[in-house]
């Protein structure tokens, strides 16, 4: 699949001296769900704004669509919708005035039609005509959304759709963003939300201290990486782990009616046969067997660990 | 050019001033109103006249060079700087415009406000006294280019200023001194040789004298060299502006 956008090299080093990204390379294809993950300050938004034109690159090249996002910035800005992480919106317009006004922005004739579409699937049409100053917060949110889909672009940025954001909105976003995904947008968003990610992402990018240390496949990387557990529980008790089974590094429950065994699914041998026939063998019983696979956020938080 | 952009931008700031119209119109027809029963009336009763005009008319286009600018000035530099105050300066920096789309919108619509608020002060001296306009084409042409030229300064006091404070500085430290000693109540004619030289440096002066020209067929300065000081104000001030979107100064990192 061709890239939509394509970045190379990008370096960052705002004026106070610091460097917020450093030579940072990301290909995007065209039409993937790309969650950005990373801790506080990795610089995700960073990123974001160099793409969208907030920040000035120091070095390196952004190309969207095959267009460089400076020389080149009508070409790439029009194909580009962004939610910001902050809300930032004028109180004193109204809220289909607001979303009129980005259509006409990016330079796309009036189109009320589009603008109530958008307005009833975010389930904002009966405030319409509010002050954007007396919406909740979940609803500014809404309206952010709903002001960068106005004018229909190619690419969505979301910085932090769902912060702060109660269950119900976040699970409308979350449809929201596959409607567009069914229509071939390509979206990318950042979250500190793993479940998120999860839910919805077809590649997940870790970023961290302005460095982006993976960018894959989400079920690749929850194969590759993920651990398994086997949870077997016992018919009696236990104190504790038999001689003959020391050698599996076992846990066990913390009643002692369950044994837990970590394997690792990217060996070629789990080991879990030999492991349940020696539990035979030291005349355990078992009333039943579980597996789980370690979320994606026990993966991130051992990645962001693990560097220094 | 992004046509659509300058009209959605050019729109919403002459909505936000419709919105509030009243407030908008109405005080700077009473404190026009206020210039004249102090200058015109307790004041002009004593100075006979000042180059052949009633002191009253005098003052006329000085008072609407005084609201002119000042409005200018504060209505292009909040409308610029409220937007990097509520962080929606973003969506200005993501849309495909340029810096002369978003000049356009914006100077434009802070211009039109101050020549609208010109006409309805010019329409309050009717009612007061006795204004002959000797060139009224050139006239409304002065206030169009002082209107423009000012919010495009003010436009860039607003991309300056970080907070409310600093927005008020420029106004009052530097730009009410210079309207008032820029000869907008007095000819610099009446000032004593060493202050008329002084006089000189202030380019309020020049666009007084070519504005009280317009109605009075009389100037303080030669008319060209008017035109001149205005026509490198204005390009002084377009340069800024070219200067500070092409570093980002200010708005983007
Ligand atoms: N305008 C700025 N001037 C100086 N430093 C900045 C500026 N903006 C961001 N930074 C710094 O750059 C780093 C990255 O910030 P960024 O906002 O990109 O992080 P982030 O990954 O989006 O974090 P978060 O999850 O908190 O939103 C931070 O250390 C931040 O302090
Ligand atoms: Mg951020």
């Amino acid at each position: 699949m061709p890239s939509i956008v394509s970045i190379r090299n990008l370096t960052k080093t705002y004026s106070t001296g610091f460097q917020a990204l450093k030579s940072v390379n990301l290909e995007i294809e065209e039409g993937e769900i790309l969650a950005l993950l990373g801790p506080n300050g990795a610089g995700k938004t960073t990123m974001i704004s160099a793409i969208c034109g907030i920040v000035q690159p120091t070095s390196g090249q952004i190309l969207v669509g095959g267009h460089d996002v400076v020389r080149d910035f009508r070409a790439t800005r029009s194909q580009i919708g962004l939610v910001p992480q902050e809300i930032s919106l004028e109180p004193f317009e109204k809220v289909f005035n607001t979303v009129t006004f980005s259509r006409g922005l990016f330079g796309k004739s009036p189109d009320p039609e589009y603008v109530e579409k958008i307005l009833r699937q975010l389930s904002l049409w009966d405030k319409k005509d509010n002050n954007i100053q007396s919406l909740s917060g979940g609803m500014k949110r809404r309206v952010l959304i709903a002001k960068a889909l106005a004018h229909q672009p190619r690419v969505l940025f979301l910085d932090e759709p769902t912060a702060g954001v109660d269950v119900e909105l976040r699970k409308d976003m979350w449809s929201v963003v596959s409607d567009l995904k069914a229509q071939g947008v390509t979206i990318i968003l950042t979250t500190h939300y793993i479940e998120e990610a999860e839910a919805i992402a077809d590649r997940v990018g870790v970023i961290n201290k302005g460095e982006i240390l993976l960018v894959q496949n989400k079920a690749e990387l929850m194969a590759q990486m993920g651990r398994k557990q086997l949870h077997v529980d016992l018919a009696e008790p236990i104190t504790a782990i038999p001689e003959a089974l020391a050698s599996y590094a076992l846990e066990l429950g913390s009643d002692g009616r369950s044994l837990i065994y970590t394997y690792d699914t990217k060996r070629e041998r789990t080991g879990i046969t030999n492991f349940l026939g020696d539990l035979r063998s030291a005349g355990l019983q078992m009333t039943d067997l579980a597996t789980r696979q370690s979320s994606l956020e026990d993966i991130f938080v051992g990645m962001v660990r693990e560097k220094p | 050019m992004n046509f659509r952009a300058i009209n959605v931008i050019y729109r919403k700031e002459m909505a936000r001033f419709f919105r509030t119209i009243i407030e908008s119109l109405i005080s700077p027809v009473i404190s026009t109103s206020l210039y004249f029963v102090v200058f015109g009336a307790a004041i002009g009763s004593k100075i006979e006249q000042v180059n052949g005009v009633t002191y009253g008319a005098f003052i006329v286009p000085g008072l609407i060079m005084l609201t002119v600018i000042t409005q200018s000035v504060s209505n292009a530099s909040f409308a610029i700087n409220f937007p990097k105050f509520t962080g929606t300066i973003y969506e200005l920096l993501t849309a495909p415009v340029s810096y002369m789309e978003i000049v356009i919108g914006y100077v434009g619509a802070a211009a039109t406000k101050s020549i609208l608020i010109g006409l309805v002060i010019l329409a309050t001296a009717f009612a007061f006294v006795d204004l002959p306009i000797a060139h009224p084409v050139a006239m409304l042409a002065l206030l169009a280019l002082t209107s423009a030229s000012f919010s495009l300064f003010g436009f860039i006091i607003g991309i300056w200023a970080k907070d409310f404070q600093q927005l008020q500085l420029i106004p009052l430290l530097v730009l009410t001194p210079l309207i008032f000693l820029g000869g907008s109540f007095y000819s610099v004619d009446m000032l004593p040789g060493v202050w008329r030289t002084i006089a000189l440096f202030n380019p309020v002066v020049y666009l007084m004298s070519v504005f009280r020209w317009s109605f009075f067929d009389t100037a303080d300065v030669p008319i060209a060299v008017s035109l001149l000081a205005i026509a490198a104000f204005t390009g002084l001030c377009l340069a800024a502006v070219w200067w500070i979107f092409r570093t980002g100064w200010r708005i983007r990192q």
